[in-house]
This record gives structure tokens, sequence and C-alpha cells, in this order.
């Protein structure tokens, strides 16, 4: 067991390396430079230097005059060392920015994942347990427009609705206008208010893959051999299910669920964006529409670590839950 | 609309129109079953002969398919007398296995249906139940205490995420009359992995299925059908994933226990070698009903019906050399279409002129032996 965790470690080191080096690479290559515009800024006060001048000082400054990789072993090396950077575009140390954000992104995945599991689990186990009934076209209907539904678009008929319309919540913004005058709870309450429009999205686009792949293992067990033997014991339609289909079925949900909980910390780019909620989702596409070298590739580091550990977790998971893979 | 459905070929609209009557049978069966608080009446019912464990009478079981309704059980009458083994044999698909399955009334819900006729279980003091009639709380009583059922994939039959000893205990508890403790369960599942001959029961009351080869998960679903000591078993092809050494070690250990516990036996199997060693009665099945049935001599030694004449000659014989293995010729009709007439009539060999009328009443032509073959007609035993 030991020896398979460290030679999955060793294997999830090597993906690591290669591909952050891809992303070192496609950040350098990209069309905006936070140290171009801020040399083009320069440049153009009165008496400066030219252009070129700035941008070789600027470069020679922040470390990116040397070549890919030799630029990519000095971060991998400061990465390694715990030595993070400032970010450009927040001007403030990367691990703080990271810290002071990520939270909302956690806290909120966590609440998603919640209600995901609370609500697409049941649903498909019954949409699995009447199969081609009314209920189970109408589950796999409104799951299937679920996925079907665009972010953006969700989330813009969300706002029409319930804050151009209803007027319930705010368009924008993880507070509202008078929140510094609100007592703690008041606060907190202002927070959770307007975090409602984001997570009802999060959840509504979320359940319909769980639900679907919930109904498809759910199927496929209840189709299985030892149900049969199950009822011919005499047991009941409810313990069948919920005893013996269910625990066979929990292996690949365990396993999917598992692997998503590193995911969490990722925070969701495109919700978090629509809502100009600042998670690390919403901070992350800044910092890289801002050419925000340090912060990007920390923050793209930390996912790749995350989705690695994922797959391990996963993994571990598994054995955990089906006796047949047991790691000996 | 008739020669589409001679190729096989059903358009969007006949196919719709089939399901959705399909729907409002199956709904009203279904309906019908999951019942609550039905008075015990409606299912009871009285043996014809005290003396047999199980009556078929008239078994029809229908599958309600897109494609069309399946006879896949068309009028079944048989008995399976008290400490009896009958065997019931017949090609694949025949409806042997639908036959056992109406019994557990295990049919693959909602597309199957016991649509007629009667099952009278006994159920001792000069009680029957018609299981057709019975509703799931009362069934879900019987199976795995009065009816239980060995399965014929050992390798699939047992979940794969549960401990052998839970899964045998799960039973027990579901049938304990008695309030035992864990211990006694524990007691009893231990007694029963000894009793068909595993000799690390401890071991293996601790093991997953997947610990164990497929003659030892065999001995563990056989386990867990005789844990409550049932008065009748199914062994629907027991042997049939099996090697010859560990099937002829199943068989007898099968026979043993029937003797210990005084259980009669379904055996369904396409193995006559399995029959002849195992079987006191014999019932022929082809195409969803009985073409012959009777004690085991009668059918080996005196086969009435072409069917059975044809699959006695289509076994090996030892001794005997032939160059090719003899085969009935033709194949099954389709389920989905059967004719009017004789099911075996294009296949048969020995056809008469009546054989093209309506399909052969069943004829008695000894005191045990029934046949329904037109060849027959009129010789029937006084």
């Amino acid at each position: 067991m030991h020896k398979y965790i460290i030679k999955r470690l060793l294997y999830s080191a090597l993906i690591f390396f290669f591909v952050m080096l891809v992303i070192y690479i496609i950040l350098r290559c990209l069309p905006t430079s936070y140290l171009e515009n801020v040399a083009r800024q320069m440049s153009q006060r009165p008496g400066s230097k030219t252009y070129q001048e700035w941008l070789a000082q600027l470069e020679a400054q922040y470390g990116m005059d040397r070549g890919y990789l030799a630029g990519y072993f000095g971060w991998l090396g400061n990465f390694i060392t715990g030595n993070h950077g400032d970010s450009w575009f927040y001007t403030v140390p990367v691990i703080e920015k990271f810290h002071d954000t990520v939270w909302l992104s956690f806290w909120m995945g966590l609440i998603v994942m919640f209600f995901e599991i609370i609500i697409a689990i049941p649903l498909g186990i019954l949409a699995a347990t009447k199969q081609y009934s009314v209920t189970d076209y109408t589950v796999s209907i409104v799951a299937l427009a679920g996925i079907s539904l665009p972010t953006f678009f969700f989330a813009s008929l969300l706002k029409l609705v319930f804050s151009v319309k209803l007027g319930w919540f705010d368009l924008f913004g993880l507070v509202g206008r008078n929140y510094e005058r609100l007592s703690a709870m008041g606060q907190f309450l202002d927070k959770a208010h307007h975090l409602v429009l984001p997570i009802v999205t999060l959840v509504v686009l979320s359940i319909g893959g769980l639900m679907r792949y919930t109904r498809t293992n759910m199927l496929e067990v209840m189709s299985a051999d030892y149900i049969r033997t199950a009822r011919a014991k005499g047991l009941d339609e409810h313990t069948v299910i919920y005893k013996h289909a269910f625990r066979n079925t929990l292996i690949p949900l365990v396993t999917i669920l598992g692997g998503s909980l590193p995911g969490l910390f990722s925070g969701a780019l495109i919700t978090e964006t629509l809502y100009a909620i600042p998670g690390i989702g919403y901070t992350s596409y800044n910092a890289m529409v801002g050419g925000d070298i340090p912060f990007s590739m920390f923050y793209l580091a930390f996912i790749a670590i995350l989705t690695l550990l994922g797959n391990l977790i996963a993994d571990l998971l598994y054995a955990v839950v089906d006796p047949r893979v047991r790691l000996s | 609309m008739a020669k589409k459905k001679n190729d096989g070929y059903l358009s969007a609209k006949e196919s719709r129109r089939i399901s959705r009557e399909n729907r409002k049978i199956t709904n009203a069966y279904e309906k019908a079953r999951k019942r609550k608080n039905v008075p015990e009446s409606e299912y009871l019912t009285t043996m014809h002969d005290p003396n047999n464990a199980v009556e078929f009478d008239n078994l029809h079981s229908y599958f309600f398919t897109d494609t069309g309704v399946v006879r896949a059980v068309d009028g079944v009458s048989f008995n399976v007398p008290i400490g009896k083994t009958v065997g019931v044999v017949g090609e694949s698909g025949c409806g042997k296995s639908v036959t056992s399955l109406s019994l557990m009334q295990l049919l693959q819900r909602p597309q199957g249906q016991t649509v007629e006729g009667e099952i009278r279980l006994n159920i001792g003091g000069d009680k029957a139940y018609d299981v057709t009639k019975a509703p799931n709380s009362v069934m879900q009583k019987l199976r795995g205490n009065y009816v239980s059922m060995i399965f014929q994939e050992p390798m699939t039959a047992l979940n794969p995420v549960f401990r052998i000893g839970e899964q045998i205990e799960e039973v027990l508890k579901l049938h304990d009359d008695d309030h035992r403790t864990e211990e006694q369960f524990k007691a009893r599942t231990i007694e029963l992995l000894e009793m068909v001959g595993i000799a690390n029961s401890e071991g293996v009351y601790r093991m997953y299925p997947h610990e164990l080869s497929g003659g030892m998960r065999q001995r563990v679903v056989i386990a867990m059908a005789l844990a409550c000591n049932p008065r009748i078993i199914i062994a629907d092809e027991p042997t049939t994933a099996l090697d010859v050494t560990i099937q002829a070690q199943i068989l007898d250990l099968l026979r043993q226990l029937k003797n210990k516990t005084n259980s009669s036996i379904m055996f369904i199997t396409h193995d006559l070698g399995v029959i002849a060693e195992m079987a006191d009665y014999v019932v022929v099945m082809y195409a969803g009903r009985v073409v012959e049935k009777g004690t085991a001599e009668d059918i080996f030694y005196h086969p009435a019906h072409p069917y059975t004449i044809g699959l006695m000659n289509s076994k090996p014989v030892v001794g005997k050399k032939v160059d090719e293995l003899y085969s009935i010729p033709g194949k099954v009709p389709n389920p989905i279409n059967m004719p009017k007439y004789c099911y075996f009539r294009d296949r048969c060999e020995m056809c008469v002129e009546q054989c093209s009328g309506e399909y052969p009443k069943e004829i008695q032509i000894s005191d045990t032996h029934f046949v329904s073959c037109y060849r027959f007609d009129g010789k029937e035993a006084k």
C-alpha cells in the first residue's frame, strides 16, 4: 500500500513537471504582457527613457530576460523552496492574495457539492428504479436541461428574473452597499444573501451530470444477478435497492466524488466572474487577463497538484469501497 | 402490416403503439401486486393432491416487449411431489427458467407477467397459496423460506461487496422465527457452510465472493438456498458454469442434502445426463409448452414425443461410433408469432395428417406418462 502510494506520488511529480513546463511556456507567450504595459506607461512620462530601455530594465528586474527553459527552472526552484514571490497585478505576495480568496471559493464549492449530492443521487436512484416512467422522463429531461445550459446563459437568466424583475438579489458582488455598517451577524447574512444566486447556478448546472451517472450505474447494478439473488432471499424492495444495489453503485460514485474533492479549492472561474464574486476563480481570471505570471503560475500549479491528488484519492477510495481492489 | 411483422421490421409508430398498450397491461398487473392488506382469501387455495409441494396449473407467463408479446410460458402444467426431484429439460429459451421464476414471482418486471393459470404452493397444514395472485408482501415471506433458488451463474450470483457470512446470515435473519442471537446466526451459517462441503468454513465466513473459486461460490449459493430449510428448491442449471468434476460433486451434494431435509427439488437443465442422474420425474418443454412428462424411466426408456426422441438421439452415447452427432433439423419458431398448429410440426420427422390442425391436447399414455402429440391420439391409457 505504502509502496503503491509512493510510486503514484513519483509519477505525479513527473507529470507535474511537464504540465507546468507547458503552462509556463504558454503564459510567457500570452499576448497580454504585464511588463510591456508598465513599460509603455513609464515611457510616456515626460523626460523618460524609451520604451525599449524600460522594457529591458523591467525584464531584467522581474527575471523575464531569461529563455523559457531557464526561466521555468528558476520558477520551479522558487516554487519548491516555497518562494512564490509577489503578484504583479495585485502587488501583494501571491500567497497572501491566494489565502484571501481561496476560502470563499472553498465554502461555496462545499455548499454546492453538498446540494449536488443530496439532490442528484436520490433523483438518480429514483429515476433508475422507475425506469421509463413519467418520473424517470421528467428527472432526465430536467437533468439534461441542466447539463445543456451554458453557465453564462443560465446565470443571466437568473439575474434577469430574480435581480432585475423581482429585485430579490443584487446583480453583482459579494457584499451589499451598506456592508460596513452591519453587525458581524448581519455581515455574514449579507454575504450569504449574495451567494445564493451563484450557488443556485452551480448546483443546477452540476446535478445533471451526477444524476445521470447515478442513474446509469444504478440501472446496471439493478440488472445484475446478485440483485435477483437478493430478491430471491425474500428481501423487500427497499433493502434490495438501498443496501444491495446502492452499495455497488457507490463504487463509481465515491470514486468520482472523491476525485472532485480537491476541485473545491479551484473555484468556479466562469460563475465567479459572472457574479463578480472575489473568489479564487475570479481573482485568477483577472490575474491572467492582466498578464500576472507569478499569480497565474501559482494558481495553475495549485490546480495541477489538486488534480493529481484527486486522481490518487479516487484510486485509493476505490480500494476502500470495492473489496475486489483492496491493495495489498 | 402482417408482412412487416414477418420480417421482424416494425415502424416507429407501430412500436410506440405496442409499447403503449403493453404499459397499460403491465401497469394493471403491477398495481394489483403492490396492493397492501390483501385478504388472504384472495390467494388461498387448496392443493389438488396434498402430496405435491407445487402444482403448476395452466401457467402462462408472458413478456410484453416493444416488439410484441412473447409467450415464454404458454400453458404449462406439472406437479412437483414432496421429497422428489423433478427435472425440467428443454433447449435454451423454451421457458424452463421462466417457469421457475414464475414460481418465485421474480420475472423481469414490469415486462414479465404471469397472466393466467395457477401455481399452488403447499405451505403445510392443509394450506396452499396461489403465488400468481399473492401480493409482493406475501411473496417476500415465501421466498427464501418456502421456496428458494440456486442460480446458474455462481460467479455473479453473489453480491461482490458483502462478506459471505453476511450474505448467508441475511436470509437467516430475514426469516427468523426463533429470535436467535448473533452467535446463533453465526453458528448456523458456519454449519451451513460445512454442510455444503466447505472445509475452511470459519475463513470463508469472512471472505468476499471474489476470493472463492466458481465451485466454492456455487456451494455458498447452495448454502444460502438451504438456509431456511425450504420445502422446494429450484436449481436453475446449477452446474452449467462448472467443470465436470465439480459438477459431479455439486450433484452429489444436492442429492445428499435433499435426502437430509426431505425438500423437493425442481431441477432445470438441458443436460440429459444430469437429469438421468438426479430426477425422479422429468418434464420436457418445447417453445413454452410441456410436450411430454413422466417418470425418468418413461422419458428415458419410452420417449414418446418426437422432440424427446430427437433429444435422446442427439446426445452422445459411450461405445457407439458415429460420424456426426444427430441434431434436430430446423429451429424454434419465433416466440412472438407462434403458429396455431403444433409448434414442433415444422421440425418433426413423424408428422401425421392431424398435425396441421390445432395444438395437440395432452394425452395420457400410461399411469405416469403424458404426451402432447397426435401420434398418440386415440391411444390413451384407460
